[in-house]
């Protein structure tokens, strides 16, 4: 498989700030790829890396095999899909779309048939003539996705897509992106605070914490097998055990994370403890327990009681759930 | 003891506010009387009655005005000396304001994009500072630095270029003694005088222009030379408008510049002062200044149509 993108030992550094601080990264062509971390993690830096608009200060970065650490934006074959969209406002949506093959050059006719067909795959047929003011959250968004797709980028770069859409959109978008991107086979690489939109969008992600890569796997191996504390308390909300904990209910002396839904409420366990708080959630009822000092939380699903707050219960699982992550 | 769910009122500001709350309006009606007064009687007012005399006329053996309504001073408007008053205001106004926004574009970019902290403050304060200084005091110093014996001269003469000087001042309609005497000067002067009413609104308009729409445009193929003409002036260009009306009105209207520095060609300002004083005629001179107006307007609705305020 054809490395679209890699980032050979990249660094970039502000001053004393370490953004981005020796990554290594390979994104496979034709996938979808998502950076995965809390704010000031160096996820967005990393993608801007990509796009040009920040220079490594050290390593290399190479897309398609070829070294572009001094190459400008403009001369990338790679388009982003901003955070705020950044649509021009004086231009109609039809020339916001074609705005890219007409700085290439790109004759007036040609240009806005082409732009037509994009807004056609954004379901925007009728958009054509309207400013971007006059468009809801949700259109704007499909214009800067039309708008990135029109000049055929080798890789395509979104800088958290549906930051700014309700859930209902979101989730719509979601499923609408993952289609596009199939159906197009193109390389696309988004950045998301959003553990749920990163696990279930990606077919790769890389989880990012104080600018250096924390994990890099399928959504499945990062959920089911978090190689460190972070990665498993930001990605599965999971409970980390300390390593006398995680000897308290039968396994080694180590760090291990442990599932919320997987832990069960009992009668009786090797661990018990205070309910400490409850949230609603729906499908289910959050329980935290007061283990010992460790707070550890357990999914009780909808139908099932729930114990009362200041209650004393139990905890039970099955010994193959606990995932184990090292002493250090 | 519970509290009450409704505090007293304690004085006559709460039952003010209480009152405003209950009728919306009446806080507007008297935020907006004064000003309105004063902008419709007092500012719209003297504004109509200027209109009203030129349409007036002048007779010509008794000086007297003639309280009827006739087109005749427009007329003369059109004569040749003094149709060559209107033509030489309207050049120079246009060429201070080109002038001004040429020098002006990179200094508001540099503000608006890149100055931070005390360059902001640095940067403002080189804008104003000018604008706290006498305007008489401004224009007698431009006088002296344009003069033969001027900085300007005594540098040419230092660094052998008094030849360039020399012969800016052989070009026709461009002639003086010195700087200071030809219009180079009037022109050189009404810049810097009127630069900063350029910078101002041209940084605002800059400013309101977010980042990644520069990033955008790059990241769309654009070089930095397209995302300037089709990204950073078409958004900035509400604020050039505003700037352009700044410059060219007061250029148009403008009388002591043009009487201090140059060749003493009279300009509209100096007509309408020479008109309405020694020669006592009120109708030529509302004539003149009316014209400013026409044409700030036909310019107002030429931007309008050319898209100036489609960003707005």
């Amino acid at each position: 498989m054809t490395a679209a993108v890699e980032f050979l030992n990249v660094s970039r550094h502000f001053g004393q700030v370490k953004a981005v601080d020796g990554v290594d990264l390979t994104i496979a062509e034709g996938s979808f790829f998502a950076m995965l971390g809390p704010s000031g993690s160096g996820k967005t830096t990393c993608l801007r890396l990509i796009s040009g608009f920040e220079k490594p200060t050290g390593g290399a970065l190479r897309i398609f095999g070829e070294d572009v650490s001094n190459t400008p934006p403009h001369l990338r074959n790679v388009n982003t899909v901003f955070q705020d969209y950044a649509l021009f406002p004086h231009l109609n949506v039809r020339d916001n779309v074609a705005y890219g093959l007409m700085v290439k050059g790109m004759g007036r006719a040609a240009r806005h048939s082409r732009a037509e067909d994009m807004l056609a795959l954004v379901h925007l047929d009728a958009y054509g003539d309207r400013k971007p003011a006059q468009l809801s959250g949700g259109q704007r968004q499909r214009v800067a996705l039309a708008r990135a797709l029109v000049n055929e980028p080798r890789v395509l770069l979104l800088d958290e897509p549906l930051g700014a859409l309700d859930l209902k959109l979101r989730e719509a978008m979601q499923d609408e992106l993952k289609a596009l991107q199939k159906r197009l086979g193109l390389t696309f690489v988004f950045v998301t605070h959003d553990q749920h939109e990163a696990l279930s969008m990606a077919d790769s992600l890389a989880v990012f914490n104080e600018g250096k890569i924390a994990q890099i796997g399928t959504p499945q191996d990062i959920y089911d097998r978090p190689a460190t504390r972070f990665v498993a308390d930001f990605v599965g909300s999971s409970n980390v055990l300390p390593p006398d904990l995680t000897r308290a209910m039968g396994g080694p002396a180590e760090w291990a994370s442990l599932r919320p839904e997987v832990t069960r409420l009992a009668a009786t366990g090797p661990l018990a403890g205070q309910v400490k708080a409850l949230r609603y959630l729906g499908s289910g009822t959050r329980v935290v327990i007061d283990a010992n000092g460790t707070e550890i939380a357990a999914m009780v699903p909808a139908g099932q009681p729930v114990p009362a707050e200041g209650t004393t219960t139990a905890i039970a699982f099955d010994p193959g759930a606990l995932h184990l992550m090292g002493t250090a | 003891m519970t509290a009450s769910a409704i505090f007293p009122a304690k004085g006559p500001a709460d039952r003010l506010t209480a009152l405003f709350w209950r009728h919306p309006r009446v806080l507007l009606a008297l935020l907006l009387t004064p000003p309105l007064l004063w902008l419709g009687v007092v500012y719209l007012g003297s504004l109509a009655a200027l209109l009203l005399q030129s349409f007036y006329s002048i007779d010509e053996f008794s000086g007297v005005v003639k309280e009827e309504f006739t087109l005749k001073t427009y007329g003369e408007l059109l004569r040749p000396s003094n149709f060559d008053i209107l033509v030489r205001t309207v050049i120079m106004a246009a060429l201070v304001t080109l002038a001004c926004a040429i020098l002006a574009f990179p200094i508001a970019y540099y503000a608006a994009r890149y100055a931070k902290g005390h360059w902001k403050a640095a940067f403002y304060l080189g804008v104003m500072l000018p604008l706290w200084s006498s305007y008489l005091v401004k224009v007698y110093a431009w006088k002296l630095i344009l003069a033969k014996e001027g900085i300007i001269g005594w540098a040419a003469e230092r660094t052998q270029t008094s030849w360039l000087i020399d012969g800016l001042l052989t070009i026709p309609g461009l002639e003086g003694s010195s700087l200071s005497t030809s219009p180079i000067g009037t022109f050189a002067v009404f810049v810097y005088i009127w630069l900063p009413y350029m910078i101002l609104p041209m940084q605002a308009a800059l400013e309101r222009v977010p980042n990644s729409m520069l990033e955008a445009s790059a990241d769309l193929g654009a070089t930095r030379a397209q995302t300037l003409r089709t990204v950073i002036l078409p958004l900035a260009l509400p604020g050039v408008i505003a700037g352009s009306i700044f410059t060219f009105s007061l250029t148009l209207g403008d009388y002591i510049i043009p009487q201090i520095i140059g060749n003493s060609a009279n300009f509209i300002g100096m007509a309408v002062y020479q008109l309405q004083g020694t020669a006592g005629n009120i109708p030529l001179a509302a004539a003149f200044a009316v014209v400013p107006i026409g044409i700030m307007l036909v310019y107002l609705g030429l931007a309008r149509r050319m898209g100036a305020f489609d960003a707005l």
